[in-house]
């Protein structure tokens, strides 16, 4: 899923200074499951900034409303007959559901309130942790199912590089090696003499260094 | 091993069966070149080749490329060090050939250090390449004569292609097929990691030895002394990769305060009499880290001097 963090609350206020009538917006998905932008999220949002500006004595709308997804036009057409009711409107979405919105609703200041991290997992409770990076041509089944280009931080793809040091990143003891968790899969797959197939150099075009992707299917079109 | 492919000195001198001598520069934060060239003249007589790193951990410097060629005008032999954290393959392959414009005949590739250690932390690595795959753009030019695009390459490069090999890094049992690997992908010579664990050198280098990898590539042993016991403990604790037995750091440890710079000397003459006669070492690379002057005395003691006219 998509992982994102809550901007800090500072942050926000700053960006919502300027507006009288504020949605602030959750998404029931990827932000709902780690916990920064869903129905949850939203009320403490909206709570923290009218607790904000009430100290301040200043008068604000501040409402709330949280959609299945924010990155589906069907769901973003749920707030076009109460969109004009506000000024700005805070997603708490990731950045596809950001842009998305303010895409559909082309007068309407959208503001991010979550940081966009990356593509994780839930690896235990409060700890979420990369493991794609959407290179767009994936070779987890010639690295035992470990992404050398997310979890490598120097995204080497014959590696390990000189940094590593008991199975730990030159970073740090906080971020495992990724070329340490191959070498460990391929071991327990009885395949360690593919760790000396050298990987190809690698086609980054269908990476963001080839511009805005995008995937065309006819077969699914209308 | 066959013939020379370069006009490289170094190659010239391991193929013809002498140990190779190389030493370190690192370029200065400045534009100043009297530094390099000060530091080249220090140890030109005492070597056969010179790296000069590529912004190494990261610390902004003068480019590895433009301190090369004030090395070449002193009439020092340069290896240029290049590392795939700062350059795609437009820039990399761009550079060796400018390189190979002032006939710099001597390369090692490198992934370089992570930019979060160096003055730079927020900026971006590019790693479009790693060091392998360099390593096979640089024969790939200079052996097919092509661009990695597959153009033709008007007077391709003429270098003699290094790597760099940690025998002491993790995990262990990888560090042998990681050297065959880079052998696969072109690599003629490997200048390894400071070694203070001999017989753990030992033991990486017999196994590389077994599998007959002593014979395709010359490995030269990386050796730099201790200046104190300050030094010993900081490379064993803070630097990773390092491998720095207690015994060095005792007896570093053992000697007065400003007696501890000589023994460190000592250990490393010491240690390069041993592995010459390993077999499988081809050469000693000697990097005395800020400490170009003392290059001379190890070269010297260690029995490595003259170095052989070829």
């Amino acid at each position: 899923m998509i992982i994102a963090e809550k901007k800090p609350i500072e942050e926000i206020i700053e960006e919502v200074k300027p507006y009288d009538r504020i949605l602030v917006l959750g998404c029931n998905e990827c932000v709902t499951v780690c916990e920064a932008g869903g129905k949850k999220e939203v009320e403490v949002l909206a709570s923290a900034l009218r607790m904000y500006f009430i100290a301040h004595g200043q008068v604000r709308t501040i409402d709330e409303r949280t959609l299945e997804r924010q990155c589906d036009h069907e769901y973003l057409e749920e707030i076009r007959d109460i969109v004009d009711n506000y000024d700005a409107i805070v997603s708490l979405a990731c950045g596809v559901g950001v842009q998305f919105a303010a895409e559909k609703y082309q007068t309407m200041p959208l503001l991010p309130g979550v940081n966009t991290v990356c593509l994780g997992a839930n690896e235990d409770r409060g700890l979420w942790t990369e493991r794609c990076q959407a290179c767009g041509s994936c070779v987890l089944a010639r690295t035992g199912g470990i992404c050398p280009v997310s979890r490598c931080a120097k995204r080497v793809m014959n590696g390990p590089c000189g940094g590593a040091t008991n199975g730990k990143c030159e970073l740090g003891p906080d971020t495992d090696c990724a070329w340490q968790l191959i070498i460990d899969r391929l071991k327990a797959l009885g395949r360690l003499d593919d760790y000396e197939v050298v990987a190809p150099i690698k086609d980054w075009s269908t990476d963001r260094a080839g511009g805005p992707r995008t995937v065309t299917r006819e077969d699914v079109k209308i | 091993m066959s013939e020379c492919r370069t006009q490289s000195r170094l190659e010239k001198v391991m193929r013809a069966g002498h140990l190779g001598v190389t030493s370190e520069c690192g370029p200065p934060r400045g534009s100043n070149p009297e530094e390099i060239r000060e530091k080249g003249q220090l140890i030109k007589d005492h070597v056969d080749a010179v790296n000069v790193t590529d912004n190494q951990t990261a610390m902004t410097r003068m480019s590895s490329l433009a301190a090369c060629v004030h090395l070449k005008l002193e009439g020092v032999e340069p290896v240029l060090q290049m590392v795939t954290r700062d350059r795609n393959r437009v820039a990399l392959q761009s550079d060796i050939l400018g390189a190979a414009s002032f006939d710099i005949s001597n390369m090692l590739c490198l992934s370089g250090d992570h930019q979060s250690f160096g003055d730079c932390a927020q900026g971006q690595n590019v790693h479009d390449l790693d060091s392998m795959q360099l390593l096979q753009t640089v024969r790939y030019m200079r052996d097919e004569g092509k661009f990695l695009g597959g153009d033709d390459i008007k007077r391709p490069p003429k270098m003699f292609v290094g790597a760099a090999a940690n025998p002491f890094a993790d995990p262990f049992e990888i560090r042998v097929p990681r050297l065959a690997k880079k052998i696969a992908c072109g690599a003629e010579f490997i200048q390894t990691q400071c070694i203070y664990n001999l017989d753990k050198f030992k033991e990486w280098i017999k196994r590389a030895r077994d599998r007959g990898l002593t014979e395709q590539v010359f490995i030269m042993a990386g050796m730099t002394p201790m200046k104190s016991v300050g030094m010993a403990k900081y490379m064993k604790n803070k630097v990773p990769g390092m491998d720095v037995p207690d015994e060095i750091i005792q007896r570093l440890a053992g000697v007065e305060k400003k007696k501890q710079a000589q023994e460190g000397i000592n250990i490393c003459v010491e240690h390069i009499q041993a592995l010459k006669e390993v077999d499988g070492v081809s050469g000693f690379h000697v990097m005395a880290i800020e400490w170009e002057e003392k290059v001379p005395e190890i070269v010297e003691r260690s029995g490595l001097y003259p170095r052989p006219e070829v």
